[in-house]
């Protein structure tokens, strides 16, 4: 999130799109009630069914899975062409006037460069045309053919609500309705909140989907103002956390990225990484990028990390294709490539695409280690359960090692939220039985490897020989120890670099923040986006002064949010060219003459003048891109693309099929179905009454909502003789489930491109062991696709085919 | 904030409940009503009355209601199955005090799609047919701050409570035959704490506070309904039953049945109201029992539920009684 | 004494006009009607208050966690109960359906309490010893290192990755234990390293 959840009272617009807040985040939705009820806020939903979300809703509409962009585009259309635009943001602060390369261009639903073979784009066309100054040329007057504003123009201009109401199946009214009041918020004095989640991400083109709100969102003025910003909600209680700290193939702690083949020494890798600003004056705040590095590489290896190894550089992989995702790691497995496999508090079996492929990758490891509070299904892939999990045990020769751990009542540690506030917890509980903390089971594993590597010695023996293990018990480090860690320390006395008699910090002592990390070797730190979090303060996460001055939602002595305590990112821009609020009544900075001054911590320097700096100082341009040069594989602009599998063909290019550049396994490809064997689109998502496949552990949950089931709608049922709580079986190209059927007025049957497409909704919660009734998930169905740009599994959009049917074999009571 | 173990009745529910020992603040000197009690002392202050208000238009239906009452209340509904629809259990159980009601409606006037939740449960009625249906004495009581409470071990579990209740909601316990419903968590008001669901609710559909500010802040919410076009939005505390203490706003106030099919006009029954005089007998021949050190409960080997058969033997009783019910003053209301 | 009494056998009692009498005539004052006309005594008097975080989803709402027991203390502590803060400034003491039944994931009958074995081809899970556990899995997984560890590509470039093994980390864990987990994986050279962020 951009933004708080405490600051969507603040908003006068939400639009639900791509998630279901209420369902899956009801006490962060409370908010949006806040504002309806005491700003007259409006809440839209755009989604293929009405959810909870919806029923409380002032505006309703349906959708096709998987058809966001065109929606999003075409209100992007009707606000350039009804002059709904924040013309003075759009122009300051956006690269609106920055020109683009000749030979940039779009055709045929594809970008310039693209390579079927490959199935790639060449993206040299997709960047700006620069200066003999090695700066960006940009066109104030925005007058430039080329300039991106003009070529986004042209680009959005074709999806028009007609389109919309062809693709989406959005009736064009309801789709004019709600351009209309979305376009009302590019009034400097009236704000909109994007709230979206999974609904957006998981598809193959994911990541384009959040940019085109995005988009709408910078040129109504929306971002980095109170009510406004981009809001993904996160699932899991510290998936942002783990984000953060980089526990992901492709990345180190901090966003700094894991280095590649073609990164052959430390060198090479700084040398594609000193975001030098492409404009004037701006920060790039990303020139700092070494000092973060070398702080991290002397957390991880201390004393072994020398300038002369180049801080370890070598320590690190090398990756030779862009991540070894989940979905690569599975393909894998299924090729015999991987003998082991550890789930920490994870279940892959009922959580990733194409469960068949799953188990088949499963049952081809050595052995598989799950660390984890209660049993999961993937601990007993193993075990026959009749239909819910039919496999021959006795031919499965993994061996597997179950070990229980402590969950969050007997733990104690912070936990970042999706507004980035990293909030400490005490633990209650004595843990049962043996169950152990995750802390101590991977000290315990390292420990013991260690010994192994000391004893016989092995393949590159250093990295762990040399792991900076320095905790008061090395056997369980203790939570305060690692959050020291991650917020870093001095290793030496730090000395102003203006008066070098006077010591900054000394050595051994915490760093305030990342601002005094340095890339000479005298500073560590873990992940420096969280330094500051743990300081000679103290404890920052631990702070409950729950006070918010003048009640912006901001709580600014609440916990700590990275970076710096920041509770809105990219404030700066909450305030004009001059430094004035854009809205006085929702102020956040304001200039003062020499400073600046306000509700949060400014995200540029806090002298620095407010012409000189802009406000995206993690970008290169210091505005914000609506045309993203090379940065996404699949476009700097989104562009109309179907799901890999769909009801109908792409009408801006039939040939194409799904995401040009998704990725996608070549044993994959035969299992993807036609929508003249599957006719019905397929969704899946979480119910409010459970979360994911835990809370069917919990006899509470369990009661509330106790069986699998499916969603179709009455026009469905009546079609194929499906009546409601009848067993229904549902399959894919890749599998089979049965449910109870719920038909309901809640989906109703989309006209797109002149067809009937009914939608068939399967909600993820229930398997084989647990509390609840056995049952499937939708994973047994969805399809192996990986988005474009970072490999998220396509959940949301597939093909299934339905049909009346009995009770599975192997009994529902658990 | 709430008077933690003050003097009166609790404004709010948001608010942490303490964990030091603490006198409970309802006691036999607040109570008003006692099932099948003629001579109860009159009560020794008046607590000031208290609601809880459910905005229906706010409600998201998560069930974090029923949650929190399970959990409260230390209850545990079976694990059901699906029969189609979203209610889970599929009714109020004595394991389940309150229920998320889901009706899927078609808007006439707009032919929009409407998804009506109500959260369904006992209305803690200012004139509880509950209470003056049941025939063992001190089973059912009210307090004088509207709260009306099930008195479990006085219960004999002959469901007359059920008969007489205008919204069909205790249910009587397979297990143990004794009746239960929503207490409005009476062991949490008597310490100074709103129920359990109104402080769950995440979108604070559910509030809790005096009756008297429950119905301005209904005031506040339906002028915000009206303002998006539900020109019918109101507040549902129906005068038949003298009021409720748990009341509902509506965005269609006038068509209160289309929210799986809250009563229009609920009152209770004219039979229910003349059995007074009968369970009055009743009433005292248990009490005996209990005087005699026998504990009914424990000694019952089936339900007691009210048969059709049972129910023309008591109206035609009625018809015979020569007795004419004690008049309670306190009936009487202003 | 009738030991099938029923309302039905109550009726007819009555309706035969057995003898009336008051509470107060058999001995029941107002002191007694009071013993009777309880409220149930507060469950949570005397147990520890602990301040925590719900562990779904990313809300973060505030939780207060009521024990009998402190663990701060070094007591043995049962969780009795969990509810909302209404200190926090996000969930303002309200919780959804999921994190007013924690206590019951907390102490759901299918909680793991001892490590478990399940043998190649077994049909069930045996109990081992944490150290049993520790040392075979340290033991396969330096195996597997050693023998799979790709130190150099084929242009000499040393590239030092694990690909045989792969780890999935629980995104329901502090940040603390993610860093730790965090430097043992990556040390290690294990690229097949994930979390819940995509799914």
């Amino acid at each position: 999130m951009t933004n708080a959840w405490t600051d969507i009272k603040n908003t006068d617009l939400v639009v639900v799109m791509g998630g279901n807040a209420a369902e899956a985040h009801p006490c962060g939705f409370k908010w949006v009630t806040e504002a309806k009820a005491h700003r007259g806020a409006k809440l839209i939903v755009v989604d293929p069914r009405y959810t909870r979300t919806a029923s409380v809703s002032d505006v309703y509409a349906p959708i096709r899975q998987g058809s966001d962009i065109t929606f999003l585009n075409a209100v992007i259309n009707y606000c350039i062409q009804n002059d709904k635009v924040q013309w003075e943001y759009t122009k300051a602060y956006t690269n609106a006037a920055f020109i683009v390369k000749e030979g940039f261009g779009y055709a045929d639903g594809l970008f310039s460069g693209y390579d079927e073979e490959k199935r790639d784009y060449d993206r040299s066309s997709w960047d700006y045309e620069f200066g003999e100054d090695g700066f960006a040329k940009v066109d104030p007057t925005l007058q430039h053919p080329r300039c991106v504003w003009n070529l986004l123009k042209a680009h959005v201009a074709a999806y028009t609500p007609e389109l919309v109401e062809r693709i989406c199946g959005t009736p064009r009214q309801k789709f004019l309705q709600i351009a209309g009041m979305i376009a009302e918020c590019s009034s400097p004095t009236k704000t909109m909140t994007s709230m979206y989640a999974l609904g957006w991400t998981q598809h193959s083109h994911g990541a384009q989907n959040i940019r085109a709100m995005a988009m709408l969102q910078l040129i109504l003025g929306n971002i980095g103002v109170r009510g406004g910003g981009m809001n993904a909600l996160r699932g899991h209680s510290n998936i942002q956390g783990l984000t953060d700290l980089g526990l992901m193939s492709h990345l180190l702690t901090g966003y700094l990225n894991m280095p590649t083949e073609k990164e052959v020494d430390y060198k090479t890798y700084m040398a594609s990484r000193q975001f030098r600003p492409l404009r004037p004056g701006q920060t790039s705040y990303w020139q700092n990028y070494s000092k973060f590095m070398v702080s991290f590489q002397k957390a991880m290896w201390g004393d072994a990390a020398t300038a002369e190894n180049d801080w370890c550089y070598h320590y690190l992989s090398k990756l030779d294709v862009p991540a070894y995702d989940i979905l690569r790691m599975f393909e894998l497995m299924n090729q015999g490539k991987v003998n082991g496999y550890i789930c920490q508090g994870f279940n892959p079996l009922l959580a990733f695409p194409n469960r068949g492929k799953v188990a088949a990758g499963l049952a081809r490891l050595k052995f598989l280690i799950t660390m984890d509070p209660l049993e999961t299904e993937t601990a007993r892939f193993w075990e026959n359960h009749g239909d819910f999990n039919d496999v021959d045990t006795k031919a499965i020769q993994t061996e597997v090692f179950q070990l229980p751990t402590v969950c969050f009542a007997e733990d104690q540690g912070s936990l970042t939220n999706s507004g980035r506030w990293l909030q400490w917890f005490w633990p209650a509980a004595t843990p049962p039985g043996e169950a152990k903390a995750d802390t101590w089971i991977m000290a315990q594993i390292f420990l013991r490897m260690r010994e192994l590597y000391r004893k016989e010695g092995g393949a590159f023996p250093d990295p762990i020989l040399n792991l900076s293990w320095q905790y008061h018990n090395p056997g369980e480090p203790e939570p305060e120890e690692l959050a020291k860690e991650i917020n870093g320390r001095a290793l030496t006395d730090l000395r102003d670099p203006a008066d070098p008699s006077r010591i900054l910090v000394e050595a051994g002592k915490q760093v305030v923040n990342f601002s005094q990390l340095r890339d000479d070797g005298s500073t560590m730190s873990g992940c420096w986006i969280y330094s500051g979090c743990f300081n000679e303060a103290g404890n920052n996460m631990a702070r409950r002064d729950n006070h918010d001055p003048d009640n912006t939602g901001a709580h600014p002595n609440w916990t700590f949010a990275w970076p710096l305590n920041r509770r809105t990112l990219y404030n700066r821009a909450s305030a004009d060219l001059d430094g004035k609020p854009w809205d006085p009544s929702r102020k956040l900075l304001e200039w003062d003459g020499a400073k600046w001054v306000g509700y949060d911590v400014p995200d540029i320097a806090p002298t620095a003048k407010p012409r000189d700096v802009m406000p995206f100082i993690m970008n290169q341009e210091g505005v914000s891109r609506l045309f993203a040069r090379g940065m996404l594989r699949d476009g700097p602009f989104p562009a109309h693309m179907e799901p890999f599998e769909s009801p109908i063909a792409n009408p801006f290019n039939p040939k194409m099929r799904g995401n040009p550049v998704g990725r996608i396994f070549e044993s994959d490809v035969a299992q993807f179905g036609t929508s003249e064997e599957f006719p019905y689109a397929a969704t899946s998502y979480r119910l409010t009454e459970h979360f994911h496949y835990w809370t069917k552990h919990n006899r509470v949950n369990a009661a509330l909502q106790p069986e699998f089931f499916v969603e179709l709608s009455e026009e469905l049922a009546r079609e194929k003789g499906i009546a409601g709580g009848s067993w229904v079986r549902v399959w894919s190209k890749r599998g089979s489930v049965r449910a109870k059927a719920v038909v309901t007025k809640r989906i109703r049957p989309l006209i797109c491109d002149g067809k009937t497409v009914h939608v068939i909704g399967i909600p993820l919660h229930w398997g084989f062991v647990g509390a609840a009734r056995k049952g499937f998930g939708p994973n047994s169905l969805s399809p192996f696709v990986g988005e474009a740009n970072i490999e998220t599994p396509g959940y949301k959009a597939f093909l299934v085919n339905i049909e009346p049917s009995t009770a599975p074999r192997g009994g529902v009571v658990a | 904030m709430s008077m933690a173990n003050g003097p009166d009745s609790p404004r709010t529910a948001v608010s942490n409940p303490p964990v030091q020992p603490m006198a409970s603040n309802l006691g036999a000197g607040d109570l008003i009503r006692r099932s099948a009690t003629s001579d109860l002392p009159p009560p020794t202050r008046q607590l000031t009355p208290v609601a809880k208000l459910i905005d229906v238009s706010k409600c998201i239906g998560c069930k974090a209601c029923q949650s929190a009452c399970i959990e409260w209340n230390d209850t545990l509904p079976a694990v059901g199955e699906n029969v189609g629809v979203y209610e889970n259990p599929h009714d109020l159980t004595e394991n389940m005090f309150t229920l998320m009601r889901f009706t899927e409606w078609v808007n006439p006037a707009t032919d929009s799609l409407e998804w009506l939740i109500r959260k369904d449960g006992c209305m803690h009625c200012a004139d509880p047919g509950c209470l003056k249906a049941c025939p063992a004495p001190g089973a059912i009581v009210q307090y004088s701050n509207g709260i009306v409470d099930f008195i479990h071990e006085n219960c004999i579990g002959c469901g007359y409570c059920v008969k007489g209740c205008p919204f069909n909601i205790p249910r009587i316990s397979k297990a143990d035959h004794r009746s239960y419903k929503c207490t409005l968590c009476s062991d949490r008001v008597a310490v100074g704490q709103g129920p359990a669901c109104a402080k769950a609710c995440p979108t604070q559909a559910i509030v809790f506070g005096t009756k008297e500010d429950m119905k301005k802040h209904a005031e506040g919410r339906i002028a915000d309904l009206k303002s998006r076009g539900y020109s019918q939005a109101g507040l549902y505390d129906p005068p038949g039953v003298g009021g409720t203490h748990v009341m509902y706003v509506l965005h269609h106030a006038d068509k209160p049945q289309i929210y799986a099919g809250l009563p229009e006009n609920p009152s209770i029954s004219p039979l229910v109201q003349s059995w007074k005089g009968v369970t009055k007998y009743v009433g005292m021949a248990a009490m005996s029992m209990l005087a005699v050190g026998s504990v009914i409960h424990g000694v019952f080997g089936r339900a007691n539920r009210v048969s059709r058969e049972e129910e023309e033997e008591a109206e035609r009783l009625v018809e015979q009684g020569d007795e004419t019910p004690p008049h309670d003053p306190r009936e009487r209301r202003p | 004494m009738n030991m099938e009494l029923s309302r039905r056998g109550f009726m007819k009692a009555a309706g035969a006009g057995v003898a009336a009498t008051s509470l107060g005539a058999m001995g029941f004052g107002g002191a007694e009607a009071a013993v009777i006309a309880h409220v149930r005594p507060m469950k949570l008097a005397s147990t520890t208050e602990t301040r925590n975080t719900c562990t779904y989803c990313s809300v973060a709402c505030g939780i207060i966690m009521y024990s009998k027991g402190d663990v701060r203390k070094g007591e043995r502590a049962e969780l009795v109960h969990v509810e909302g803060d209404a200190d926090h400034p996000t969930n303002l003491g309200t919780l959804c359906p999921k994190g007013a039944a924690l206590k019951d994931f907390v102490r759901a009958e299918t909680r793991l309490r001892q490590p478990m074995h399940r043998r190649p081809g077994s049909d069930r899970f045996e109990p081992i010893s944490w150290d049993a556990a520790l040392d075979r899995i340290a033991r396969l997984m330096k195996d597997d290192r050693d023998a799979n560890f790709l130190a150099s590509n084929a242009d000499g470039v040393p590239v030092n990755r694990w690909a045989t093994t792969g780890m999935l980390a629980a995104s329901a864990t502090t940040n603390e234990t993610a860093w730790a987990t965090f430097k043992v994986a990556k040390t290690l050279g294990i690229v097949g390293f994930d979390n819940q962020a995509r799914v």
